[in-house]
């Protein structure tokens, strides 16, 4: 091999470079291993099981949105039988109204940016 | 206890009573015709208002001699959270007002009653039987529903524009510039729209899902605005329609609108 040398000494000066914010975030003890929304509701039951929605809230999101605003089907039936309005701002909001230490804390961690209140009016949320 | 029948009217009476001063001195709160106080919404979206072909109706004569009343429009513009702009070409309207020779192109006489020609009627989307609008949207996201509101999709309206130009009466108006900041009340209960997309009178479908009247129509005091199912011969704007002299807005071009404006 030619000029081993300067090519290990490339590679590692390229390797500390690219991972530099991996690094940076460790040294500052930053590095978030885990989401924790919290769930702030005298509410016991959600729309769905707590499992479903961890994984497909925004699909259930989309289905709601196209239900109510193509098809005009605004209630929801829960596999429990109890019946919700198909809402954003009214039936999750009114349970989940700390957006930012429960909608934001995930999408945040999960680097994901939702569109939803850009048009959606965010509660407001009781500074502690 | 026992209660006598003397006793019990006049029990009864007072309460009455009661029940009438008090409404009366209260008086009717803006914010409960716009959105009732302890208004239950689940229980509001068992009872639709529904119908087959919706229409409005717009009394031009009982609306005009309300000088100057912006009740319908304001209301409108509040619970839809509709921007205010200075500059008129960013101008976002639901509802308006045009001198009736802009309004009813073609159907202005030089000579003619004078208090029509003077008058400023009230426009809206006419959520046209042949929508123009809905056939020109590449995504779909204006639509015609099978109750003939000309329904809007803001998760889907890409801008185009292609609608704007279809519609015949100007009735869709773009945001160009991002809303948010220009609207002076914000109401939680409906979304704001974002910069580049299209809006419009949607004859408020999401106050008919729970049973109440479109807000233009609740705030006007006179009765010039009737809303009801025009396939329903008993309905208040059939009946209207059938015992006076109406017209639409530029007929000629075929797209049948659902907005008749009633001539006294």
């Amino acid at each position: 091999m030619y000029d081993a040398g300067k090519i290990i000494i490339g590679l590692v000066v390229f390797l500390a470079l690219v991972s530099y914010p991996i690094w940076y975030d460790a040294a500052r003890g930053d590095i978030p291993t885990s989401a924790d929304p919290k769930i702030v509701t005298a509410e016991k039951e959600c729309v769905a099981p707590t499992d479903y929605m961890k994984d497909s809230h925004m699909d259930l999101l989309n289905q709601w949105r196209d239900d109510v605003v193509r098809k005009g089907v605004r209630v929801y039936t829960a596999e429990s039988g109890r019946k919700f309005e198909m809402s954003l701002s009214h039936t999750c909001m009114d349970c989940h109204s700390n957006k930012s230490e429960f909608c934001d804390e995930c999408h945040n961690y999960a680097g994901v940016n939702p569109y939803c209140w850009d048009c959606h009016i965010e509660p407001e949320e009781v500074q502690q | 206890m026992t209660i006598d029948r003397r006793k019990f009217i006049k029990t009864a009476g007072l309460a009455s009573l009661a029940g009438l001063v008090g409404k009366n001195v209260l008086g009717q709160d803006v914010s409960d015709v716009i959105e009732p106080g302890s208004f239950d919404r689940l229980s509001g979206l068992q009872s639709p208002l529904q119908a087959r072909r919706w229409a409005m109706a717009v009394d031009i004569g009982k609306c005009e001699k309300q000088h100057d009343c912006t009740k319908c429009i304001d209301a409108c513009h509040l619970v839809h959270n509709v921007p205010k702009f200075d500059n008129p070409k960013d101008e976002i309207k639901w509802i308006w007002k045009e001198p009736f020779e802009h309004a009813f192109h073609e159907q202005e006489n030089e000579f003619q009653k004078t208090d029509l020609i003077h008058s400023t009627p009230l426009l809206f989307c006419n959520h046209c039987d042949i929508p123009p609008c809905v056939s020109v949207c590449p995504t779909r996201a204006t639509w015609k529903r099978e109750d003939g509101i000309v329904m809007m999709d803001w998760h889907r309206c890409i801008g185009c524009r292609y609608c704007m130009a279809g519609c015949p009466y100007g009735s869709r108006s773009f945001n160009w510039r991002d809303p948010r900041p220009f609207i002076e009340d914000q109401q939680k209960d409906f979304p704001t729209r974002m910069r580049g997309v299209v809006e419009k009178c949607t004859f408020c479908d999401e106050r008919l899902a729970v049973g109440l009247l479109p807000a233009c129509v609740e705030a006007c005091d006179v009765g010039a605005l009737v809303f009801g199912d025009l396939e329903d011969p008993e309905s208040n704007v059939r009946k209207l329609l059938n015992n006076n002299f109406s017209i639409r807005r530029k007929p000629g071009l075929g797209t049948q609108p659902e907005v008749y404006y009633i001539i006294s």
